[in-house]
């Protein structure tokens, strides 16, 4: 409360017109969200997210997109600091390629990984070899997943690498601390805040993936089916039950942004 | 402890020998860029010179050149640093940053913080044992640094300009205290303030351009400088040039009389320095005749306070910038504005000639 | 809801009045003596049509001087519903019974919906059929990698529909939303097997093998086409569904894998 009054006080020195570019961007946003719940046939939205086949759908999605974001932050963090502390030859290429997934349509990363890890991709044979199907399997989706949502992690955590710096990482090295211990009882700690946003934004793109994982996992009820492939489907037989799904879409999503700006809040004070 | 170092480093021009005594202490003075910071990285570790080697005591901290590629990891080097802002770990306490050292060393939880909490003591902020860093001054942090480097015990410190980013009014106490804790020390400690390398170094190291411009003890430098960063440092005004009938002549045709510094007097020809206070310096609006007065007409560049006096700084024309420090009275009497030309008026029994 | 579709087909249909207002002329047209300018008759069809229709639209457009034909291709319960909703359309191909009778119950239809092809399923393998596929028997081999279509889309309703007919419980890897989405699968192969419809095969030319079974036809797909009765150009709608039925039609069907009406 006595935060905002004192921001109600503080002058923006900002143009009118700025505000009314800025109205339209926040209605190009809001609007949609509305016509949805416009839509939305609330009499039946019980019935319709509690059905058989959505429960699955959610159960799913929120198991694959914990995998993923485990996954991300075990391979993900170690690149940050990678990208971030050291300096190597192609570093600037390694970075970009990384980020890659950030620009590329999903459709095109699950074409990829078919060709990748698919029965006749590049590692194919080496996995038939050890027995391992990743085709059609839950952890195709984790895959998929992680594919598209480790850049979000891998790029906000060098942003919060960068800004915390070097210098306390170098003194306790001269305070006799070894590189794993640094990375362990300084790093990590110092960019924890940090960290814990990243690996939410990972959270949050691992759960609205669809293009990569219809591509490359399939879709099956409670194996590699995930909420947005259950929407996909619904929409051509009920639409009002992929209104609804859509709608818990979003309830998820806007509860995970919140946490997120929580998070970094707390990690600015 | 003993330390010898030569290292190079063609990326910063640096070309630095050095060595050190048991428990000794060494003020490292130079101009921005001159290479202070580097040494410092070199030693601690956080810098890889091009060639050289370095040893503290028995242990190689490198050897580095052709065909030698020794390398030790500053968490292996016994060298604490302590820099211009404190760094204490944000995420820890007060006693948790003093154990830090402590605690990688392999000590038990119980023995690092009885450890912390000595050096808390020592340097007299053991009531903060429990705050988080951000709740401290920046006098309050910089002690607990200290304490946080002297508790892993090192074989060399490390100050890196430690009283720069302090308020004026707090770098004495943390001066005393630091005066007090590197008794039998080995410490190298690099700054901006004379006063340091007086209270706290036996002996100074000029470093200009990435080379060692002069080194000696800490008196003897302040008395003689041979560098005019050094000169002006200690408040003199510096003339180099070569020794000729009881003047140093410079390059440029200044000629200044003195008397000569025994020992160690030049003698003809050779390299010489001459130096002078700035308190011996009286100002004259008109030409001045008559040995054995030095009398050099100069134009007055700065003027600025000094105290209780007033300190001019004016452009000899021979590329030196020569200070004297004379009442505000006089700055109003005599009416010294900047560009206004003057004669410097010296007696050759306040010049002091040394060889270089 | 319903005022939300509302909305939507009064704009599909001030967009098709719009396309078309500009090139019709009285119903007169038909005529050869009519003046200079062309025609416009607009013809919905089910996504599945594409290839035929342009075809036999070519067709028509040649024996119909001054007349072209427009297309809105997609799929048949989406184009059903911008029919009920006024979209001015002269003609109306869907690829299944439901959809039709949505229109005809509307009242939009003119004369009776006429049958003019058949579509079967067919499974489709790697043109190296590595799972030795022969037949429909064959689909419940335990470790074999099937991908369908999902029961909710039509393609996925046959499957099951077959599979009740022959008591047969399939267990594939995959329920795709799309025929294409399981030809990609097999394609690929990622798959060893997929069900997709005769024409799907046909159109994938050799990058799948296609494997007939006789008990596809207990899951025929039935096309069925109808002129409209609104249309701006029913005359030309009926013309034109009158070209789908003739022989020539039905080569251009046939050779795209089509069955023939039954």
């Amino acid at each position: 409360m006595g935060r905002g009054s004192v921001m109600g006080r503080t002058y923006a020195g900002l143009p009118r017109w700025l505000y009314v570019s800025a109205a339209f961007g926040a209605l190009l946003v809001i609007l949609p969200l509305f016509a949805l719940t416009l839509r939305l046939d609330w009499s039946r939205f019980f019935e319709l997210i509690t059905s058989e086949s959505s429960v699955a759908a959610l159960q799913l999605s929120l198991q694959t997109s914990v995998a993923s974001t485990v996954v991300c932050v075990l391979l993900g963090v170690p690149l940050a600091m990678v990208l971030a502390r050291d300096r190597f030859a192609g570093q600037a290429l390694l970075r970009s390629v990384v980020l890659l997934p950030l620009v590329l349509p999903p459709v095109v990363g699950g074409i990829a990984l078919l060709y990748t890890f698919g029965r006749r991709g590049l590692l194919g044979p080496a996995m038939d070899v050890l027995g391992v199907q990743i085709a059609f399997s839950t952890i195709a989706v984790v895959l998929a997943q992680t594919f598209v949502a480790l850049p979000f992690l891998v790029v906000s955590l060098e942003g919060t690498l960068r800004t915390v710096g070097h210098r306390y990482e170098l003194v306790a090295a001269t305070l006799g601390a070894r590189p794993g211990t640094v990375v362990w009882r300084v790093t990590l700690p110092l960019v924890m805040p940090g960290l814990a946003s990243a690996a939410v934004l990972s959270f949050a793109r691992a759960l609205g993936e669809f293009g990569a994982t219809i591509t490359f996992a399939g879709s099956l009820q409670g194996v590699t089916r995930t909420l947005p492939l259950e929407i996909y489907l619904q929409r051509v037989t009920d639409p009002d039950a992929a209104i609804a799904l859509s709608l818990v879409l979003v309830v998820v999503a806007v509860v995970v942004t919140v946490v997120t700006a929580r998070i970094a809040e707390r990690g600015a004070r | 402890m003993s330390l010898t170092f030569e290292a190079r480093l063609a990326q910063r021009q640096f070309d630095v020998e050095l060595s050190m005594g048991p428990g000794e202490r060494v003020a490292v003075l130079g101009p921005n860029g001159a290479g202070k910071s580097t040494l410092l990285g070199l030693l601690a570790g956080t810098l890889r010179a091009d060639a050289g080697s370095a040893a503290l005591d028995d242990r190689l901290l490198f050897d580095l050149g052709a065909g030698r590629r020794r390398w030790l990891a500053p968490h292996a080097r016994g060298v604490a640093l302590l820099a211009q802002d404190a760094l204490l770990f944000p995420h820890l306490t007060v006693l948790d940053n003093v154990a830090f050292g402590p605690r990688v060393a392999g000590a038990t939880k119980q023995q690092a913080a009885a450890t912390a909490e000595r050096w808390l003591r020592e340097v007299g902020v053991s009531d903060l044992a429990a705050r988080r860093p951000g709740q401290l001054s920046g006098g309050q942090a910089q002690r607990v640094a200290i304490a946080r480097a002297l508790a892993t015990g090192p074989r060399l410190l490390l100050l890196d300009e430690p009283m720069a980013a302090l308020d004026v009014s707090v770098a004495p106490l943390l001066r005393r205290v630091l005066r007090r804790l590197l008794v039998d020390q080995a410490t190298i400690i690099v700054t901006h303030d004379l006063l340091d390398a007086v209270l706290l170094a036996d002996r100074v190291v000029v470093l200009e351009q990435g080379r060692v411009a002069e080194a000696g003890p800490t008196d003897e430098v302040l008395r003689h400088p041979r560098t005019r960063f050094t000169a002006r440092l200690a408040g003199l005004n510096l003339v180099r040039g070569s020794f000729a009938d009881g003047a140093v002549h410079d390059a440029s045709g200044l000629v200044v009389q003195g008397t000569r510094a025994d020992p160690g007097a030049p003698s003809e020809g050779e390299p010489a320095a001459a130096v002078f206070a700035p308190s011996g310096v009286s100002i004259f609006t008109d030409p001045q005749q008559g040995s054995p007065r030095n009398n050099l007409s100069v134009t007055i560049a700065e003027i600025e306070p000094l105290g209780d006096l007033v300190r001019v700084r004016g452009d000899d024309h021979h590329g030196h910038l020569l200070a004297a420090d004379v009442t505000p009275l006089s700055v109003a009497e005599l009416d010294l504005y900047p560009g206004r030309e003057v004669t410097y008026s010296i007696k050759a029994a306040g010049v002091t000639i040394y060889p270089l | 809801m319903p005022t939300k579709f509302t909305v939507l087909a009064a704009a599909v249909a001030a967009l098709s009045l719009s396309l078309v207002g500009c090139a019709s002329t009285p119903a007169a047209s038909t005529s050869a003596s009519a003046p200079a300018g062309t025609t416009t008759v607009t013809v919905f069809a089910a996504a599945s049509m594409k290839g035929t229709f342009t075809t036999l639209g070519k067709t028509f457009e040649a024996s119909h001087p001054g007349t072209t034909v427009v297309f809105n291709f997609a799929g048949s319960q989406t184009l059903a519903e911008q029919i009920v909703n006024g979209a001015a359309a002269d003609a109306f191909a869907s690829a299944n019974e439901a959809n039709m009778t949505t229109v005809t119950g509307a009242g939009l239809a003119s004369g009776q919906p006429k049958l003019y092809a058949t579509n079967q399923l067919e499974i489709a393998v790697p043109p190296d059929n590595p799972a030795g596929i022969t037949g429909w028997k064959d689909l419940t081999k335990k470790g074999l990698k099937l991908v369908v279509c999902a029961p909710a889309v039509p393609c996925g309703a046959a499957t099951v529909k077959v599979e009740q007919a022959t008591n047969t419980t399939l267990s594939p890897v995959s329920e795709e939303q799309a025929v294409t989405d399981v030809l990609a699968k097999v394609q690929a192969g990622e798959a060893d097997a997929g069900l997709v419809y005769k024409t799907d095969v046909q159109a994938a030319g050799n990058t799948v093998k296609g494997i007939e079974f006789d008990e596809s036809a207990k899951a025929t797909n039935n096309n069925s086409m109808v002129a409209l009765a609104k249309g701006p150009q029913a005359a030309l709608g009926l013309q034109f569904v009158d070209l789908v039925l003739s022989a020539e039609g039905q080569k251009v069907l046939a050779a795209a894998g089509f069955g023939p009406a039954a």
